[in-house]
């Protein structure tokens, strides 16, 4: 823009000092940036109990000493592995109990707020404003409470997660609904369709594909969150897997078994999911 | 889709019907298996949770205490039965404790005998080893506490909830409570709102009120010598000993840092990697082979795994969570990237190539200007929602606001400190968010989609 205004008499002199001007202000960034990054890593380290650099030469010590217990058991891993299967089970359950949930939730709260489709057009920034608070509470702090009322188990890390999920695909879900065609809209509400069956039979078809597919994404973090939320005490793996840490020697074969095991489900999960989301939406990424 | 099977207009009529019909024999099934299927996964779901033991399990007192104490306090009056003194303090603790001449004028203090007066019409004396509690109606609780056990005569408390056992009796009345056990006769008497939130019982700025405090700050006396009242009101919010201000804001940067060291620091790991990780810039089939695989077992093994990992080596902190983010962001930052350098225009570096510009010079004109906005913005969103996760592996490793919490939430007591703590969080969270945002906005102008 500043370019095709200034000066026209010297349109190389303007073009050169606009270039060293973004120059300037570019490397004004980086140097600010590079200088939060050292002071933040200081700051860091010295409110950290070990240190960077000694801790860097230990990294290796714990998973070492892990899986040299782990090869001398090797031969518990098949009864470990059984063992752990159920816990395992219910963090994938809790998993897709709050991704099934917290996407309905978020499904109704993303058509209640997105303009065009809104039921009550004046409710949208209220619809909007409730969505972000639920994404901004991080599971934990649900989680927590819960368990303080419900007592441990799977239910309040899958309310937490439910809640979470609500708002984060509410977001993603009002972003695609509001590129939905509104002609099926209006056929429907031609011919007398209520709220509901505008959206059932109108959007819906149209936008399930990238739903699914933004569904079936947070279901892989979902699954990390739930193990997550067992390690504070929500039951599943995380559960089990604080239990061997905490629990001190002898029993990093079982902790090592539950690494093996969460670490393949994560896998097998992302690669179905992509599997599947490639599908119904080629274009995505 | 489906419509393609049966378009060939050299079909029978016979066929497009039964190829119709299929198709609503398969949209039937989809619109009554799918939402079935999804019952009786819920049904499982139900039983496997346990669900109606969760019923029985929950404790709505529970729930009514952390509701109530969210946004209230309450001032206990304890008499220790064994030692026959009485202590008078917010929420019960020894830093709450009143000082003599700050024991508020609702409790009445006389020989051996402290009447108090609960508030809506409740007032009760505590008196030796007994106390004798009347409500507005003229009911009176009369319980005694003493070695062997609590004996307590009770009206009619039906509109009351009561625990009562040997050892131990209970009343919850209206915004008061009373508790008796073997040793101790407590009763509490709730006021709304946060005490001590911005000076504690050191302070000689506690209890007054706006315009004292104005007053004080605008021109009175010093109260503490070497520094003006509004200084030495600075320092006594900032020391604050219930609600420690200074050591909450300490904890909000230390979270922000973890997520900001991770973030960035995975970014700049991942940024040369990617490029080992393109088709296109990296013919070597092996390397990208290994690269990848590198990442994709970062971001497989889970952040949490990686937490438990890293915690035994660094120590708890909030280095440890910042290296955890750091490590699980690489392998996401580092498919992402390698993604967006496959999909570049090949034009531009051709273009740049035609000028006669060395390799280093192609990468920097032709390659970074198409895929940085790309990358900012990806980065930038992490960053927004590592916020919230270094929340969480801050309880884990022990660093930042997250371990406040939980350690809030353990004491099963600090309530307005744990809906503080969220207040906090939520707003922490949603200003980073709209940082992120706005930079995203400012940085990276015509990024078609905005993520």
């Amino acid at each position: 823009m500043a370019f095709l205004t200034a000066s026209p008499a010297d349109p190389r002199g303007a073009y050169m000092a606009l270039t060293h001007r973004r120059r300037l202000y570019s490397g004004l960034l980086l140097v600010v940036f590079v200088l939060m990054f050292i002071g933040t890593f200081q700051v860091a380290e010295s409110r950290n109990a070990g240190g960077f650099w000694n801790g860097l030469s230990q990294i290796f010590d714990f998973p070492a000493s892990a899986v040299r217990e782990f090869v001398e058991r090797i031969d518990r891993f098949p009864a470990n592995l059984v063992r752990f299967f159920p816990s395992l089970i219910e963090t994938v359950n809790i998993a897709a109990a709050s991704t099934l949930f917290g996407a309905l939730m978020g499904l109704v709260l993303a058509l209640l707020s997105t303009r065009g489709l809104a039921l009550w057009p004046r409710m949208i920034p209220v619809f909007r404003r409730s969505m972000d608070m639920l994404r901004a509470l991080p599971e934990i702090v649900i989680a927590l409470v819960l368990i303080f009322i419900m007592g441990g188990g799977p239910v309040p890390a899958m309310i937490a997660i439910a809640l979470h999920t609500a708002g984060a695909l509410g977001k993603l879900f009002s972003e695609v609904a509001e590129n939905a065609d509104l002609k099926p809209v209006e056929g429907l509400a031609s011919v007398g369709a209520n709220w509901t069956q505008r959206m059932w039979f109108g959007v819906l078809p149209q936008v399930a594909p990238n739903f699914i597919s933004y569904a079936m994404l947070r279901f892989e973090i979902n699954i990390r969150a739930s193990a997550i939320l067992g390690f504070v005490g929500a039951g599943g793996i995380g559960f089990d897997l604080r239990n061997t840490m905490t629990w001190g020697q002898g029993r990093f074969d079982q902790a090592v078994a539950i690494f093996i095991l969460l670490f393949l489900t994560i896998v097998v999960v992302d690669q179905i999911s992509s599997h599947y989301r490639n599908k119904l939406a080629p274009a995505e990424h | 889709m489906a419509l393609g099977d049966i378009s060939p207009a050299d079909a029978s009529p016979g066929d497009r019907k039964a190829a119709g019909e299929a198709l609503f024999r398969r949209k039937r099934w989809l619109s009554f298996g799918i939402p079935g299927l999804i019952l009786a996964y819920l049904v499982y779901v139900f039983f496997a949770f346990d669900v109606p033991g969760l019923v029985d399990r929950a404790r709505m007192d529970n729930a009514r205490i952390l509701v109530a104490d969210s946004y209230s306090h309450k001032v206990h009056v304890t008499l220790d039965t064994r030692s026959g003194g009485f202590a008078y303090s917010i929420e019960g603790t020894a830093k709450g404790r009143f000082p003599d001449h700050l024991v508020p004028d609702w409790i009445e203090r006389g020989d051996g005998r402290v009447a108090v007066d609960l508030g809506r019409g409740q007032s009760a004396v505590v008196a030796g080893d007994r106390v004798i509690l009347t409500l507005p109606d003229g009911r009176v609780i009369d319980a005694r506490s003493s070695r062997s056990g609590v004996e307590a005569r009770l009206p009619d408390l039906s509109e009351f909830t009561v625990q009562q056992s040997d050892a131990r009796l209970v009343v919850f009345l209206d915004g008061a409570r009373l508790t008796v056990t073997r040793t101790r006769i407590d009763l509490f008497r709730y006021f709304l709102g946060w005490e001590m939130f911005w000076f504690d019982l050191d302070s000689p700025f506690y209890g007054k009120s706006t315009g004292e405090l104005w007053h004080l700050a605008t021109g009175a006396e010093p109260v503490r010598r070497g520094a003006t009242n509004l200084e030495a009101m600075g320092q006594d919010f900032w020391s604050n000993r219930v609600w420690r201000h200074g050591d909450v804001a300490w904890a909000l940067v230390e979270t922000m840092i973890m997520a900001f060291i991770g973030t960035f620091g995975a970014a700049i790991i991942a940024l040369p990697l990617a490029f080992l990780a393109a088709r296109n810039f990296t013919p070597l089939g092996p390397l990208r082979f290994a690269v990848r695989r590198v990442f994709d077992f970062v971001r497989g093994v889970d952040g949490l795994i990686w937490t438990i990992v890293l915690a035994r080596a660094f120590g708890p902190g909030p280095m440890t969570g910042a290296l955890a983010i750091l490590l699980t962001d690489t392998g996401s930052f580092g498919k992402m990237f390698s993604e967006a350098l496959e999909n570049v225009d090949r034009k531009q570096i051709e273009g740049v190539q035609s000028t006669g510009a060395h390799p280093l010079q192609r990468y920097r004109f032709g390659v970074i200007p198409q895929v940085m906005p790309i990358f900012l913005s990806q980065v930038l969103y992490y960053f927004e929602s590592n916020t919230r996760s270094a929340t969480i592996i801050g309880a884990i490793v022990g660093g930042g606001i997250g371990l406040f919490l939980t350690q809030a939430i353990q004491t099963q007591q600090d309530w307005e400190q744990v809906a503080y703590y969220i207040i906090l969080i939520v707003i922490m969270v949603m200003i980073m968010d709209s940082l992120s945002g706005w930079l995203r906005a400012r940085l990276i102008r015509g990024d078609p989609s905005g993520r």
